[in-house]
C-alpha cells in the first residue's frame, strides 16, 4: 500500500517491542463476536493510482462541467475565472497540510492569512471586524440570526422574501429545534423588492431582519431605509450577500447600517465544486465582538516583542464553553478563506471594481439579447449580474431541455421555490467575466428555438 | 547533512555584535529564516494582478443611487508579488508535508495527492450544484458510491451527507433523534454526556435544545456503565459516547450501553472522530449505535487546510434514516440514481427534518475521500486500522518509563497514548514539553485534552509515520521528558527556534485587534 | 461591614441591606490572567446561586454565582477597559457588582474570612 509505510518486518519487530503476539492482541477490547476476521466482504480491494484515476475520471466525464457549455446558473454559487496562482498556493503543503493553528509559533503562516483575510471581509462589508470564517453562507446566515438574539435579547428574526430560499430553508429547520421564532415573508415576481413589507413586519419583538443584498431575484433592495426602520425598533439588520463581487460596484452593507453582514465567498477562489466546500464570511460591529460566533485571528506580540498572530477570544467557543458556547461549530473554511484571499489580494480593490463593472457590463450585453426573444421579458428595474426573466411557460422544463441541447440556461424559481405559487415561469439567469459573446448568442437562440418554434 | 543555520542559532540567543559573533542583518532576515509583513503593508491603492478583457463598463442608469463612492480600500499586489507574499508566508507554517503531527484525537494523517488531482478534473470542480441532473450523473453517483462505502464500513442503514464538519454532523445526528422523538410524540430533552467527552458534544447537545447530564468514567478511563443506567429514564433522549473514546481507548460495554438505552428509549450517538482506529475492524452498527459522524478530514484523509474545510457525514441506524436532512441521494431498485430536495420530498424522504445548508454539503471532500477509499480498497482500510493502532501502541510502550501513562495498565490503546505530566520536576509542565517538541522541529500532541486527566498529553501518531520517523520522535519526546525531570528551565522559555517566541494570548484577548488599521483605513461602518 | 465567602469563591461586603461581591485572591490566583468581565445588567433581580456574570481567562471561563438574592444596583464599570484589576486587587477595586439584598437570612450559610481560609487551605 503506498500510502503505508510500515513493512511486515517494521510490524513484527514493533509487535515485540510492545508485547503483543499479533495485532489482534491490540483490538482485545473490541468485544469478539463484533471483531471482523478480514476484509469486509463484497467491497472491492486495494486499487492502483491509475485504476482509481481511472475510476474517477470517468464518473467526471459523465456532468457536463461549466467550462464546456455555455453556462448561465447563479443563485447563490457564481462562476468566476480564477487565476492560476491561487490553486498553486493553496496547495503548498505547509497551508494545505496544517492544522486549526492552535501552536501559533509555528503557524503564522496560517494566522497572519487569516488576520489578512478578516481585514479584507471587513472592508469589502463595511464592518468594524469580521472572523475567520464559517462553513458557507446559509450557515453564517444562521449563526448571524442566533448572535442577533443574544446581541437583542429578543428572539424572533424577520427573514425577507429575496433571501436565498436555501438559506430560509435552513433557518427555519433550525429555528424549529431552538424554538426561536421566524417570520418569512413571500417572495413575489415583482420589479423591485418589497422593503415595505419588510419593514412593516418589524416589530418590538424583532431581534433581526434578514435581508439579502442583491437579493435572489436579483434586486436590490434599500438597505439604508430598512436599517433605520430596524434600529427604531431595536432591531438589528442582518445583510446576506451571496455574490461578494457586486461589492466592487454597489455600496458595502455596513456603510448603509446594517449591522451584521454575512455571506458566501465562493465566488473569489474557490470555485463552483457542485456546492461545496464553500465559505462563510461574517462581518459585524465591534461593539459586538463577544457575541460573534467562530474563530477569531487577533494581532499581539511574543516574548521579544516581535508582531505575531493568535487565535483569540476562544473562550466563546465550544471547547471550553461546552454547553455555554455561542456555537457548536470546531472549525472555519480555512483554505477556502485563503483562496478568497489570495484571489482579493490579486485583485486588490480597484481590480475587484474592474471585475463587477465587467460582470455588469456582460450581463447587459445578455439581458439585452435575451429579452428580443419575442414573450421573454425581464423582471428587474435594477441588477448587478444577475436577474430574472419570465418566460411564456414553465422554466422548470425549459431549463430541462437546454440542458438537452448542451445549454446550462439558468436556475428555474420553480426549482428554488418548490411550493410557492406563481414563480414558475421565472428563470433566473447569470451572467458573469466567463461569459462570452458566444455563449449568449447560442443561449439566446436555443432558447428562442424551444419557445417559439424556431429551428436551431 | 547540509541544513542551513543547522546550530538553530537565531538573534534571540546572543552572540550578535559580540566577540567573534555575528552582526545583525540589516533586512531583519536571516538566511532563510523569512520575515514578512501584512500584504496591506505591502500593496499599494491601483495595484492588481489580473487583467480583463476590455468592455464598456459604463453601469445601467438605474443603478446609480446604489453605486459604491469609491472601490473598496484594498491594496492590491501583482502576480509575482503575490506568489512572493505566501509563499514566505508558507514557510512560518509546520505541515504533515514537513514531518509528524501527532494530535491526538485529530489524525493528522498523510493527505495523497492523487485525492488533490481528482477533485479538481473539470467534471467535479466545475459544475454547479442547481444543475439539471441530466447533467450532474456523474457527481450523484460520486455522493452515492461513497455513502455505500461509509455505510458498509459502519454497518448501518443509510447516511446524511450534507453536514459541513464533525461537529455540523454532530448537529445533524441529534436533530435525528429529535425528529425521531418528536415522531414518536415524545418529550425526552435529557442527554447524557461522559465527562470525558469533547467539548463539542454537550456544546451540540445544548444547541439541539437538550440538557446535558454528565456521566462519570471508572478509574480505567471508560464509561461507567452503572452510572449511566442509574441515569436512563423516560426524560433521556440519548446518550453521546465517544468510541474510541477520547482517552484513546475502546469502550467495550458499548453494546451494552446500547442495549440499556435502547430498553429505555433512547438513541445512541456515537462521536466518529476515532473512527480511524476501527475501521474494517468492527462496526458501529454491530454496537448498537444509532447515529456517527465521520470526519472525512481525519480518517479518510481529506485535507485539514488550516482548520477546515472538514465534511461530516452521518451514518444513521433504521430508526433514524427516515430523518435525514435534505438533499437526500439514493439509488433506486432500477439503478438510477435520484436526488431528494425539497420539491420532491415527498417520493420516499417525507420526514426529512428539514435541510442543514445550500446545496449538498462537501462535495469536494467526497471525490477526495472516495479517491482515498478505492485506493486503499477493504483490505487498506483495515491495514490503516491496524497500523494506526500499533504505532500509537509502539509510542506508549516506548515512553511510559519517563512519563505517566495514566491508563497503560488498562490495556493496549487505541490509535493514540495518553501521557500526563505528573512528577515532572516543580513549575514544569506539558505546555513545557509541547513548546520544547517544537524546537525538535516537530508539531506538539494534543495537550490538556482530554479534562480528566491532568496535564494531558494525548499523542496520534497515525499510520502515515514510519517506524524510523517514529522512533525519531520517540528520541525527542524521551529527551525532553529527562530534561523535565531533570528541571531543565530552558523548557519554560521554548520554542527558541520558531519563527517566533511564545506569544502573548492575554494581551491579544484583553485588547482585541482582529484587522489592521495602520492606515488608519477605517471601515465605513458607524 | 462584614464580609462573607462562598465555596465558589466569591466574597460579598454586606452594610445593612446593601451587599458589595467580587471573587476572592485566591479564585483569581486559579483563573491566570483575566481578559475579560461580563457584568449583569443593573436593574436585575438574581437569586442565591445564580450565574449572573462571566469571568474569562485566556483558557476558560468562570462563572460567578450571586451568594445573595437581590437586585444588582451598580456595576463596576472600569473593569471594561481594565479586567486586569481582578487580577491586581480582587478584594477591594476589583469588585464586580453591587446589589440590595432581598433576604438576610441567606447569609447564614456563607463562610467568614476564617471558615474560608481553612476551606482553602483544605482544596
Amino acid at each position: 500500500m503506498r500510502y503505508l509505510p510500515l513493512t511486515p518486518a517494521d510490524r513484527t519487530e514493533m509487535l515485540a517491542r510492545v508485547g503483543a503476539d499479533s495485532v489482534d492482541d491490540l483490538f482485545v477490547d473490541v468485544p469478539e463476536e463484533a471483531r471482523l476476521s478480514g476484509p469486509i466482504e463484497g467491497l472491492p480491494m486495494h486499487a492502483s493510482e491509475m485504476a482509481v484515476e481511472r475510476h474517477m475520471t470517468a464518473l467526471a466525464a459523465k456532468n457536463l462541467s461549466a467550462g464546456s457549455a455555455p453556462f448561465f446558473l447563479g443563485a447563490g454559487a457564481y462562476r468566476h475565472h480564477v487565476p492560476a496562482s491561487v490553486d498553486h498556493l493553496i496547495q503548498r503543503g505547509e497551508f494545505l497540510t496544517a492544522y486549526t493553528p492552535y501552536q501559533p509559533e509555528i503557524a503564522q503562516g496560517t494566522l497572519q492569512v487569516l488576520f489578512e483575510f478578516q481585514t479584507q471581509v471587513a472592508r469589502l462589508f463595511g464592518t468594524d471586524i469580521a472572523n475567520a470564517s464559517m462553513y458557507d453562507g446559509s450557515t453564517a446566515c444562521w449563526e448571524a440570526i442566533l448572535m442577533a438574539a443574544r446581541v437583542t435579547r429578543k428572539g424572533k428574526a424577520v427573514l425577507s422574501g429575496g433571501l436565498h430560499p436555501h438559506y430560509g430553508e435552513v433557518v427555519r429547520t433550525m429555528a424549529r429545534f431552538t424554538r426561536d421564532e421566524i417570520v418569512s415573508l413571500g417572495t413575489e415576481l415583482a420589479a423591485e423588492p418589497d422593503d415595505a413589507a419588510v419593514i412593516g413586519a418589524i416589530d418590538d419583538a424583532t431581534s433581526c431582519v434578514v435581508v439579502q443584498y442583491p437579493d435572489v431575484l436579483g434586486r436590490i433592495p434599500d438597505l439604508a431605509a430598512i436599517a433605520e426602520a430596524a434600529h427604531a425598533r431595536g432591531a438589528l439588520l442582518v445583510a446576506v450577500v451571496t455574490e461578494p463581487v457586486a461589492l466592487g460596484l454597489i455600496e458595502a452593507p455596513g456603510a448603509l447600517g446594517a449591522d451584521i453582514v454575512v455571506g458566501e465567498g465562493q465566488s473569489l477562489g474557490v470555485g463552483l465544486q457542485f456546492g461545496g466546500p464553500y465559505l462563510g464570511l461574517f462581518g459585524c460591529r465591534e461593539k459586538f465582538v463577544r457575541q460573534m460566533p467562530g474563530r477569531l485571528c487577533g494581532e499581539t506580540v511574543d516574548a521579544e516583542g516581535k508582531r505575531g498572530f493568535v487565535l483569540t477570544l476562544s473562550t466563546r467557543e465550544q471547547h471550553i464553553r461546552r454547553e455555554k458556547a455561542t456555537s457548536n461549530i470546531c472549525t472555519n473554511s480555512g483554505l477556502c478563506a485563503l483562496a478568497f484571499s489570495i484571489h482579493l489580494t490579486l485583485l486588490g480593490g480597484e481590480g475587484l471594481a474592474q471585475l463587477a463593472a465587467l460582470n455588469h457590463a456582460r450581463a447587459r450585453a445578455a439581458f439585452e439579447r435575451l429579452t428580443r426573444i419575442p414573450g421573454v421579458e425581464l423582471l428587474n428595474s435594477v441588477y448587478f449580474n444577475e436577474a430574472t426573466l419570465i418566460l411564456p411557460r414553465d422554466a422548470r422544463e425549459v431549463v430541462q431541455e437546454l440542458a438537452g441541447r448542451k445549454v446550462l440556461g439558468g436556475v428555474s424559481l420553480g426549482r428554488l421555490f418548490p411550493v410557492a405559487d406563481g414563480l414558475g415561469k421565472g428563470l433566473l439567469v447569470a451572467v458573469t467575466e466567463t461569459t462570452t459573446d458566444e455563449d449568449i448568442e447560442t443561449f439566446a437562440t436555443e432558447l428562442e428555438s424551444l419557445l417559439v418554434g424556431v429551428p436551431a | 547533512m547540509n541544513a542551513v543555520n543547522a546550530a538553530g542559532w537565531r538573534p534571540s540567543m546572543g552572540g550578535v555584535g559580540e566577540a567573534g559573533g555575528v552582526p545583525p542583518t540589516s533586512s531583519g532576515d536571516y538566511g532563510l529564516m523569512l520575515e514578512e509583513p501584512l500584504s496591506f503593508e505591502l500593496g499599494a491603492e491601483g495595484k492588481c494582478g489580473v487583467d480583463f478583457d476590455a468592455a464598456d463598463r459604463a453601469p445601467a442608469a438605474g443603478l446609480s443611487k446604489f453605486l459604491r463612492k469609491a472601490p473598496p480600500a484594498l491594496p492590491g499586489l501583482t502576480e509575482p508579488e503575490a506568489v512572493r507574499h505566501y509563499t514566505r508566508l508558507s514557510r512560518q507554517n509546520y505541515a504533515i508535508d514537513l514531518g509528524p503531527f501527532p494530535l491526538g484525537s485529530c489524525t493528522m494523517k498523510h493527505n495523497p495527492r492523487l485525492n488533490e488531482s481528482m477533485a479538481r478534473l473539470p467534471g467535479f470542480a466545475d459544475v454547479h450544484p442547481l444543475q439539471p441532473q441530466t447533467s450532474v450523473e456523474g457527481a450523484l453517483e460520486v455522493i452515492e458510491q461513497l455513502a455505500d462505502w461509509l455505510i458498509t464500513l459502519t454497518g448501518m442503514a443509510s447516511v446524511a451527507m450534507s453536514p459541513k464538519a464533525g461537529a455540523h454532523g454532530e448537529l445533524c445526528g441529534l436533530l435525528c433523534i429529535r425528529a425521531a422523538l418528536d415522531a414518536r410524540g415524545e418529550e425526552r430533552d435529557v442527554v447524557l454526556v461522559p465527562e470525558s467527552a469533547h467539548g463539542t458534544n454537550p456544546a451540540t447537545a445544548a444547541f439541539a435544545g437538550f440538557k446535558v447530564q454528565s456521566i462519570p468514567a471508572t478509574p480505567e478511563g471508560r464509561v461507567d456503565l452503572e452510572a449511566l443506567k442509574a441515569k436512563l429514564g423516560p426524560n433521556v433522549a440519548g446518550v453521546m459516547i465517544t468510541n474510541p473514546n477520547t482517552c484513546g481507548l475502546f469502550e467495550p460495554d458499548l453494546k451494552r450501553i446500547a442495549d440499556a438505552v435502547h430498553a429505555a428509549g433512547g438513541y445512541v450517538y456515537c462521536d466518529g472522530a476515532n473512527f480511524n482506529a476501527i475501521v474494517g475492524k468492527v462496526r458501529p452498527g454491530d454496537l448498537g449505535v444509532d447515529a456517527m459522524h465521520i470526519n472525512l478530514h481525519k480518517t479518510f484523509s481529506t485535507p485539514h487546510g488550516g482548520g477546515g474545510p472538514g465534511a461530516g457525514p452521518v451514518v444513521l441506524s433504521e430508526a433514524l434514516a427516515p430523518f435525514a436532512p435534505l438533499p437526500f441521494v439514493t439509488r433506486g431498485a432500477d439503478g438510477t440514481i435520484h436526488l431528494v430536495e425539497e420539491e420532491n420530498r415527498g417520493e420516499g424522504h417525507a420526514q426529512a427534518f428539514g435541510r442543514m445548508v445550500a446545496f449538498h454539503g462537501q462535495m469536494g471532500m467526497f471525490t477526495r475521500a472516495l479517491t482515498y477509499i478505492l485506493s486503499h480498497g477493504a483490505d487498506g482500510l483495515r491495514q490503516v486500522a491496524e497500523d494506526a493502532v500499533l504505532n500509537a501502541n509502539y509510542v506508549l510502550r516506548t515512553c511510559e518509563d519517563v512519563l505517566p501513562a495514566p491508563f497503560a495498565k488498562s490495556g493496549p490503546c487505541m490509535h493514540e497514548a495518553l501521557f500526563s505530566d505528573a512528577g515532572l520536576a516543580d513549575g514544569i509542565s506539558t505546555l513545557d514539553i509541547a513548546k520544547g517538541l517544537i524546537d525538535e522541529g516537530f508539531h506538539p500532541m494534543t495537550v490538556y485534552f482530554p479534562l480528566v486527566v491532568k496535564g494531558a498529553m494525548l499523542v496520534e501518531p497515525t499510520e502515515t509515520e514510519s517506524k524510523a520517523g517514529l522512533d525519531r520522535f520517540i528520541a525527542s519526546l524521551r529527551s525532553l521528558a529527562e530534561r523535565a525531570k531533570a528541571g531543565d528551565q530552558s523548557l519554560h522559555s521554548a520554542p527558541h527556534f520558531a519563527p517566533r517566541r511564545r506569544l502573548d494570548e492575554t494581551l491579544a484577548a484583553r485588547k482585541p485587534v482582529l484587522v489592521w488599521k495602520g492606515d488608519a483605513g477605517e471601515p465605513a461602518a458607524s | 461591614m462584614t464580609r462573607y465567602f462562598t465555596e465558589d469563591h466569591e466574597w460579598i461586603d454586606v452594610e445593612g441591606d446593601l451587599g458589595t461581591v467580587g471573587i476572592t485572591d485566591y479564585a483569581q490566583g486559579q483563573l491566570g490572567d483575566i481578559t475579560f468581565v461580563e457584568l449583569p445588567e443593573k436593574g436585575a433581580a438574581v437569586t442565591k446561586g445564580d450565574s449572573v456574570s462571566v469571568v474569562d481567562s485566556v483558557k476558560a471561563a468562570s462563572d460567578i454565582y450571586t451568594p445573595a438574592s437581590g437586585t444588582i444596583t451598580e456595576v463596576n464599570e472600569t473593569l471594561a477597559d481594565e479586567p486586569e484589576l481582578v487580577n491586581t486587587d480582587a478584594e477591594v477595586g476589583g469588585w464586580l457588582y453591587r446589589m440590595t439584598l432581598s433576604d438576610a437570612a441567606e447569609l447564614g450559610s456563607l463562610m467568614d474570612e476564617t471558615a474560608y481560609k481553612a476551606y482553602v487551605e483544605s482544596l
